[in-house]
C-alpha cells in the first residue's frame, strides 16, 4: 500500500492532547510517524497531500445512521450512504438494525460489511437487541459481537418491557456490548388516529397536528436508569440516543453524578432547530424523535457545553423524495445528516458558542469511537488506523441538498451557512473523498 | 468529562425560522391569516355586491371558468355551498371525492392535483382529513387552492361567515373592518376544540378584529395550551360563567371520528358544557347563538335552543354562499390584478 504524508497542517488530536503544526505520515492503513513540519524520517516517495492553513484530525466517527441496506436501497445504499459520511468527514459510520429485514443476525450483520457492499468509509454495524426489533426476544449478542457488531439497539422502536429491557442490558454487559435506547413511549406517541408526527407543545395545537410529549421520552430514560441502577453490579452500559428533551437531559446528568454508566448523544437538529422550524408543514424537519421546543433545544446546547453530552451523532435518515411529498403526518421520520454535522457544528457550536475546536471534534471523533469500543480509531496516535479528516476550518460555505453524495435530499438544512469545507477525507489509509477530484 | 450542574442560562444566537414562502399563489385561501384586514373588508363588500347582484349578470362572471372540488372527507355545507357559489358566477365545477377515484387507489395527493391541473382545474377547493394538506397541494401544482377545512387545523371560509353573521348581527351595515371593530365583544367557543379547525379559525382571525375569545371545555377537549397559541384568546371551563361574558356563544359537535380511542362521559358533558334554553336565558337572553353545523340536536345544543330565537345556524349557512361567491371569485381573477405572486 502507498505511503501518504500530510504536510504542513494544524493536527488536532484531542485523545493524544495534540494541537500544533504536524506532518503526518500514514502507511499500510496506519498512522506510522508524526513530526514537527519538515521532519519526517520515513517519508521517502510517499505522497504528498499539502495541507498548509488546514486542520488535521482523526477522521469523524458518526454513532448513528441508517443506510437503508439492505431492504430500502432505493432510500440508500450502503454505497451512497459511505460516500456521503467522506464527503462529510467521516471515516466510521455505526448502522442501525431497522433494515429490511431487521439485522437481528449474524448473517446480515457480515452481509452489511462485505466487500461487495463498496463501502468508502468503515461501517459498524448496530445488531438489533430483540428478534426483529419486536422487544420480546433477545438476540445472541455473543455471536452477533463476534460477526462484527459494535452496540445493540431496536432503533426506531423503543425497547418497552421492563423485563426485557432489564435482560438486554444484563446481556449485553456480560458480552461487552452497549445498549442503544431509543427513548419513546409509544403509548404516549401513538393513538388510534395516527401516530404523533411533531412535538407537543403550543405549535403542534397550532397546526392541529398530535403532538408527541417529552415525557414520552423522559419517562423511558428515566425508567432505564432505573435498571441500570438495579444492575449496577454488572456495570451495564445505557447509551440514550438522539436525546431531545430537557427531561431526558436532566435524567442522564442525574445518572452521571451517581457514577453510572449512562451515556448519550444530541443530533445537530436537536441543539438548532426548534418545532417552530416545522413551519407549515415541511416534512424534512420531521423525523422521531420531534424538533422540540426552544427550552429543550436550549439545553441540548447547555448540556453539549457542559461536556454532559457524550457525542454528536447525526441519526442520517434518508427517504426518497417522492416519500417525503406527501400530507405531513403521513411523511417517514428521518432527515438526512452526515453531510451537514461538521459544518453545522463548527458555525454554532464553535464559532457562535466557542465551544474550543478540540472539544467539538472529540464529540465528532474521539468520543462516539470510546463509546462503541473503536480501537485504534478517534485519535491519530503513531499505530492507530489512518482515518484522517482534512478540513479548511474558515471556510464558509451554503450547503444545497441537490449537490450532496447521499441518495436522498430530506434535509432541514438546505441553504444553511455551514463553517469548514472537508479537502480530504482518508479511510485506513486511502483517499475515500477529494474535495479537488469532483 | 465532569458532569457539573447546569451552567446560568446563555443568551445564545440560533438558527432564526424561516420565513414561510406561502401562499405561492395570490387566489389561494389557505389559512385566515392570508389574509389583511383590507382584503377582509373586500372579501366581505364583494360578498354582498354578489349575493344582490342579478344572478343572470352574476352568472357570467366566470364564465366556463374550471374549479375542482377535491374532497378526502364527506360534506355537506360546505361542499354544496361552494358548488353553488361557483356555479352561480358561471364556472364548471366537477366533483373528486376520495370515495369514487384514484386516491382509493393509492394515488396521492400531488398526483391528483397535478391531475387536475392537467385536465384544466384553475382552482382547487380542497377538503383534507390530514392537517396542512393544501399547503401541500398548493406548493406542488401552484394553482389557487382553497382550504375548506384541513383535518383539525383550520376552515377559513367557515371563519368568514361566522364573521359575515356576527357583523348582521352586531354591527349591522358595517362590512368594512378594521382592528376595533370587534372592539368590546367576546365570543365564547364550546366544546371539542382540540380537534376543531372551525375554532382555530376563529381564534386566529377575530382578536385580529378586537373580539375577545373565550375557550370553554373539559381538559380533554380543550388543553391549557390552547389558549397560548394565539394572541386574545383565553380559557374560561366553567361554561355558565363564560356564557355571561358572551355576545356571541359558538358551540360545535363533538368529533367522534377524531376522539380516537379518547374516553370521554357524554352524560357528564351534557351536564357540564349542553346549551339549553333554561342556561341561555339565565345567563346570555340575547347571545348569538352559532354553531358550524353539523349539529347533534341534544348533545351539544337542544332542539330547542337550535331552532330559538336567538339561533342564526341557518344564517350561516346562508352566509356561506355569499363569502364563497367572494373567495371563489379572487381565487380566479387574483392573478390578474396582480396580487402578491
Amino acid at each position: 500500500m502507498t505511503a501518504l504524508v500530510i504536510r504542513g497542517g494544524q493536527l488536532i488530536d484531542p485523545a493524544a492532547g495534540v494541537d500544533g503544526l504536524r506532518d503526518v505520515l500514514l502507511k499500510d492503513g496506519r498512522v506510522a510517524e508524526i513530526a514537527a513540519p519538515g521532519k519526517l524520517k520515513s517519508a521517502n516517495g510517499a505522497e504528498v497531500l499539502d495541507a498548509t492553513g488546514l486542520v488535521v484530525a482523526p477522521g469523524l466517527v458518526d454513532m448513528h445512521v441508517h443506510l437503508r441496506e439492505p431492504g430500502q436501497a432505493h432510500k440508500e445504499t450502503i454505497a451512497t450512504g459511505t460516500a456521503a459520511a467522506a464527503a462529510g468527514g467521516f471515516t466510521a459510520v455505526a448502522a442501525m438494525p431497522n433494515t429490511s429485514p431487521v439485522n437481528d443476525s449474524p448473517e446480515i450483520t457480515r452481509w452489511m460489511q462485505a466487500p461487495e457492499r463498496a463501502a468508502m468509509v468503515r461501517v459498524f454495524p448496530i445488531a438489533a437487541a430483540t428478534r426483529g426489533s419486536k422487544g420480546e426476544t433477545i438476540n445472541d449478542y455473543a455471536a452477533l459481537k463476534s460477526a462484527g457488531a459494535v452496540a445493540v439497539s431496536d432503533d426506531g422502536l423503543p425497547i418497552l418491557k421492563d423485563s426485557v429491557m432489564r435482560e438486554v442490558l444484563a446481556a449485553a454487559a456480560r458480552v461487552g456490548l452497549s445498549v442503544i435506547q431509543h427513548a419513546e413511549d409509544t403509548r404516549l406517541t401513538h393513538f388510534a388516529g395516527g401516530a404523533a408526527s411533531m412535538n407537543l407543545g403550543s405549535t403542534s395545537f397550532k397546526l392541529g397536528l398530535r403532538g408527541w410529549p417529552a415525557e414520552a421520552e423522559s419517562g423511558i430514560v428515566e425508567r432505564d436508569i432505573r435498571l441500570v441502577t438495579e444492575l449496577r453490579d454488572a456495570r451495564p452500559h445505557l447509551h440514550v440516543a438522539h436525546t431531545s428533551t430537557a427531561a431526558a437531559m436532566a435524567a442522564v446528568r442525574q445518572a452521571r453524578r451517581s457514577g453510572l454508566r449512562v451515556t448519550c448523544e444530541v443530533a445537530p437538529h436537536h441543539f438548532l432547530l426548534t418545532d417552530e422550524h416545522v413551519g407549515l408543514y415541511k416534512s424534512n424537519a420531521k423525523m422521531c424523535p420531534p424538533l422540540r421546543s426552544a427550552a429543550d433545544r436550549d439545553a441540548m446546547i447547555e448540556a453539549i457545553l457542559d461536556g454532559i453530552v457524550d457525542a454528536i451523532a447525526t441519526d442520517h435518515a434518508p427517504h426518497a423524495v417522492h416519500e417525503k411529498e406527501v400530507e405531513f403526518e403521513y411523511a417517514p421520520n428521518g432527515i438526512i445528516g452526515l453531510e451537514t454535522a461538521l459544518g453545522l457544528c463548527l458555525h454554532w457550536l464553535h464559532r457562535e458558542w466557542k465551544l474550543p475546536l478540540g472539544r467539538v471534534l472529540s464529540l465528532l471523533s474521539a468520543q462516539p469511537a470510546a463509546l462503541l469500543g473503536l480501537k485504534g480509531r478517534g485519535t491519530l496516535a503513531v499505530g492507530s488506523f489512518a482515518d484522517v479528516v482534512v478540513f479548511d476550518p474558515n471556510a464558509e460555505w451554503t450547503y444545497c441538498a441537490t449537490e450532496g453524495k447521499s441518495k436522498s435530499r430530506n434535509t432541514p438544512f438546505d441553504g444553511f451557512a455551514m463553517q469548514g469545507k472537508v479537502r480530504w477525507t482518508i479511510n485506513e489509509g486511502r483517499v475515500a473523498y477529494n474535495a479537488e477530484s469532483l | 468529562m465532569n458532569p457539573a450542574s447546569p451552567t446560568p442560562r446563555r443568551t445564545l444566537c440560533t438558527p432564526p425560522v424561516p420565513a414561510s414562502l406561502f401562499p405561492y399563489n395570490p387566489g389561494s385561501l389557505l389559512s385566515v391569516m392570508d389574509l389583511s384586514l383590507d382584503a377582509l373588508s373586500a372579501l366581505l363588500r364583494r360578498a354582498t355586491e354578489l349575493e344582490s347582484m342579478d344572478p343572470l349578470v352574476r352568472d357570467r362572471l366566470l364564465a366556463k371558468r374550471r374549479v375542482a372540488l377535491l374532497f378526502y372527507e364527506s360534506s355537506t355545507r360546505t361542499r354544496t355551498s361552494f358548488e353553488l357559489a361557483a356555479k352561480s358566477l358561471g364556472a364548471d365545477t366537477t366533483l373528486v371525492s376520495s370515495l369514487s377515484s384514484s386516491i382509493e387507489k393509492g394515488e396521492t395527493l400531488k398526483d391528483t392535483g397535478l391531475t387536475l391541473r392537467a385536465l384544466g382545474a384553475e382552482a382547487i377547493i380542497l377538503r383534507h382529513n390530514a392537517s396542512g394538506a393544501p399547503w401541500l397541494l398548493e406548493q406542488e401544482t401552484r394553482l389557487p387552492v382553497l382550504n375548506a377545512g384541513d383535518g383539525m387545523h383550520e376552515h377559513p371560509t367557515q371563519a368568514l361567515l361566522d364573521l359575515r353573521t356576527m357583523l348582521a348581527h352586531l354591527r349591522p351595515g358595517i362590512e368594512s373592518v378594521d382592528a376595533e371593530t370587534l372592539a368590546g365583544v367576546t365570543v365564547m367557543i364550546v366544546g371539542d376544540i382540540l380537534h376543531s379547525r372551525v375554532a382555530r379559525s376563529n381564534m386566529l382571525l377575530l382578536p385580529r378584529l378586537g373580539a375577545k375569545v373565550l375557550l370553554c371545555g373539559p381538559k380533554e377537549l380543550l388543553p391549557d395550551l390552547a389558549a397560548v397559541s394565539a394572541p386574545g384568546v383565553a380559557i374560561e371551563r366553567d361554561f355558565e360563567a363564560a356564557l355571561r361574558q358572551s355576545q356571541v356563544v359558538m358551540m360545535l359537535r363533538i368529533q367522534a371520528e377524531r376522539l380516537a380511542g379518547m374516553q370521554l362521559d357524554l352524560n357528564e358533558y351534557k351536564a357540564n358544557y349542553q346549551l339549553t334554553g333554561q342556561r341561555l336565558a339565565a345567563h346570555a337572553p340575547r347571545g348569538l347563538v352559532l354553531h358550524p353545523g353539523p349539529i347533534i340536536r341534544g348533545l351539544e345544543l337542544t332542539a330547542g335552543v337550535a331552532d330559538g330565537p336567538q339561533s342564526a345556524i341557518l344564517e350561516q349557512v346562508h352566509n356561506g354562499v355569499a363569502i364563497r361567491m367572494a373567495v371563489v371569485e379572487r381565487a380566479l381573477t387574483a392573478a390578474l390584478q396582480g396580487g402578491r405572486a
